[in-house]
């Protein structure tokens, strides 16, 4: 008791005294010269302080704005550098498949088309692999294979995009002609629409092919939010359907996917978004027609293996401007396919309670 | 009672099939890593040589290496790096540190991940209009701008996770103690998230070691040894590019070798920044 007492009467006694460093409150009570000057200097210090504080806040402040700036700066500038071909071929433009750079006249159908197409052979094949694949890491995987085989999927986003262009135009596209294009095309010479769609020629590259490599490219987007949302599933659930004599299936089907289905699609639409933009795998093997064909093996174009292929050698002004125009609708294509997969996202972290 | 015998056996063999397909689908994405990771070994390793690093590109038809390239990748991703990581790690703590909950901040964060997945193409073309128009010139300059954009989301998103994860604790006892505001970011919370931030920098490294599409049209490419910033600037990406469609086989080679230099690298910084991460946590 008497320890603690001394304790704490000592330091407020020793500061009385010989105030080295007063406190603000100690000073207020005295009216001595020196502490005095002590406080405006400490008044100095603490405004300095204050200053330095200000100035932080705003340089965070014009960073975060730079953020948007740069967004606006992004539409700002396509739009402008867009304006030529909006004002040549109004809005004619996205439905017009013509494009001759010879004769000035450009229409965006065939590589909108090239990139929607695309990207759905993508969605199609890369939604129940990828799906498949966080079910599998989640519930059906032994525990030690489950980090390996974890890193080794993250692996895949990680192979810059170029990689899968020089891969699939040297390795991939002439293994696919020569073991499934051919037997394909032969199988199903004659079968109505499914001969129309994979008919033709083989040629190895092509809008299927180049939806083939751009599926393995967002695989491993779809499987990571995949799993990160299954993780979400209270186990009490899952139990408890196990517990009434469900199998893994239907647990998963009936339970876990329907409970985080927000999560799966908003999962997806991001995988979309990426498939969307991407473009140096896609431009490696599509095969540079502007031409709609109706064969899914034939070669056609998306927005931006055109604008790749063609930016450099656009020697006219509407030439380059109609192929910024093309980069403006990809943007808003991808803007508005973002914006559906964020705020599915957002909803399910408030869900979750964050 | 047979027909739930029979009802049993369907579901049964419903579930078998659900787990041979799961199980698929993971077998389905390991055989394309292993496609891709042996293509790209076997093609790589045989385009190996001290030439490489040596000599610059060559004309079609005779010897060289991709030194010029190489040279320009590291000064572009350098240069981007440098401007786009303070800008990034000052948004995100503006995000995480001042403006949490505000309306400013949900914006930002909204752009923020539409730029971070948006297509990169559509950053060359930005850039094209903002320096490349006005300069009018290819330029170094514009290519390191064009992978600053892509370098600053990334570096904003990774900061601004990796302060939400510091204690508010931390932050509580350093402003008790009478630390002004910035001096509580500055010693306590970044010096807490460094690791993490550390590995954001390396990831968004990684990230524009292998981008293209928005150096075609900024820093455009070079067939010589240009340490002019002005002037357009080779780099790894789109020598591979224009070397890998082009009809010469000694160019293939050569577009083999920088695949297999860029992976490598962003494998490496991968790891290294998983290494980083898991450190963090124990």
């Amino acid at each position: 008791m008497f320890v603690a007492w001394t304790r704490c009467e000592l330091p407020r006694f020793h500061a009385f005294q010989h105030s080295p460093g007063p406190s603000l409150t100690d000073i207020s009570l005295q009216e001595n010269p020196q502490t005095l000057a002590d406080l405006s200097v400490r008044v100095e210090s603490a405004r300095r302080a204050g200053a330095g504080d200000s100035r932080f806040r705003l340089a965070a402040l014009l960073a975060a704005l730079s953020v948007l700036a740069i967004f606006a700066g992004v539409i700002g500038s396509l739009i402008i550098g867009a304006m030529p071909a909006f004002k040549a071929f109004g809005f004619g433009f996205p439905v017009t498949e013509a494009w001759s750079p010879a004769r000035d006249r450009f229409g965006a159908l065939a590589p909108i088309y090239g990139t929607l197409v695309t990207s759905a052979i993508a969605m199609i094949i890369a939604m129940p692999v990828g799906v498949g694949i966080a079910i599998f890491l989640t519930d059906l995987c032994p525990r030690p294979l489950r980090r390996p085989i974890g890193i080794a999927i993250e692996l895949l986003a990680g192979i810059p995009s170029i990689i899968y262009g020089i891969w699939g135009l040297f390795v991939f596209a002439p293994w696919f002609q020569l073991h499934v294009q051919e037997p394909v095309i032969e199988a199903l010479d004659g079968v109505p629409l499914l001969g129309t769609l994979f008919g033709g020629n083989a040629y190895g590259i092509g809008t299927f092919t180049a939806g083939l490599i751009l599926s393995i490219m967002i695989l491993p987007f779809i499987s990571a939010v995949t799993r990160d949302v299954l993780e979400t599933v209270p186990s009490v659930l899952k139990e408890a359907s196990y517990g009434l004599g469900a199998t893994s299936w239907e647990v998963m089907w009936k339970v876990c996917l329907p409970y985080c289905s927000t999560g799966v699609v908003g999962g997806a639409m991001l995988a979309l978004g990426r498939a969307l933009g991407e473009t140096m795998a896609v431009t490696f093997v599509i095969g540079n027609a502007h031409r709609i064909a109706p064969s899914l093996f034939a070669p056609g174009t998306s927005i931006s293996a055109t604008i790749a292929n063609e930016f450099t050698e656009a020697t006219t002004e509407i030439y380059t401007s109609s192929l910024i125009e093309l980069g403006l609708i990809l943007f808003f294509i991808t803007f508005i396919v973002l914006s559906c997969a964020q705020l599915m996202l957002m909803r399910l972290e408030r869900a979750k309670g964050k | 009672m047979i027909l739930n015998q029979a009802l049993y056996f369907r579901r049964r063999l419903v579930n078998a099939v659900f787990i041979t397909l799961s199980i698929g689908a993971a077998l389905f994405g390991l055989v394309w890593l292993a496609f891709i990771l042996g293509a790209l070994l076997k093609d790589g390793i045989s385009a190996m040589s001290i030439s490489l690093f040596t000599e610059i590109t060559p004309p079609p038809g005779s010897a060289g290496g991709l030194l010029n390239a190489i040279f320009g990748s590291v000064v572009m991703s350098l240069g981007a790096v440098l401007i786009g990581t303070p800008i990034g790690i000052f948004a995100g703590t503006y995000l995480a540190e001042y403006a949490r909950h505000g309306k400013l901040a949900f914006v930002v964060r909204f752009v923020n991940d539409i730029l971070l997945s948006g297509p990169s193409i559509v950053t060359g073309l930005f850039i094209y209009e903002l320096v490349v128009r006005p300069m009018h010139s290819f330029s170094a300059i514009a290519g390191t701008l064009a992978l600053a954009v892509i370098v600053i989301p990334v570096v904003v998103r990774t900061t601004e996770n990796m302060l939400l994860l510091v204690p508010n604790g931390l932050r509580e006892a350093a402003s008790a103690l009478g630390a002004p505001q910035n001096h509580v970011i500055r010693a306590v919370t970044w010096k807490a998230a460094r690791a993490g931030m550390i590995t954001g920098v390396l990831l968004a490294v990684a990230r524009i070691s292998g981008e293209t599409a928005p150096l075609l049209f900024t820093a455009l490419g070079n067939n010589s040894m240009s340490m002019d910033i002005t002037k357009p600037m080779a780099s790894l990406p789109t020598v591979i590019f224009q070397f890998a469609i082009s009809p010469f086989p000694d160019w293939h080679t050569l577009a083999w070798g920088g695949a297999l230099l860029i992976t490598a690298t962003v494998l490496v910084l991968s790891i290294a920044a998983r290494i980083l991460e898991n450190q963090k946590r124990t």
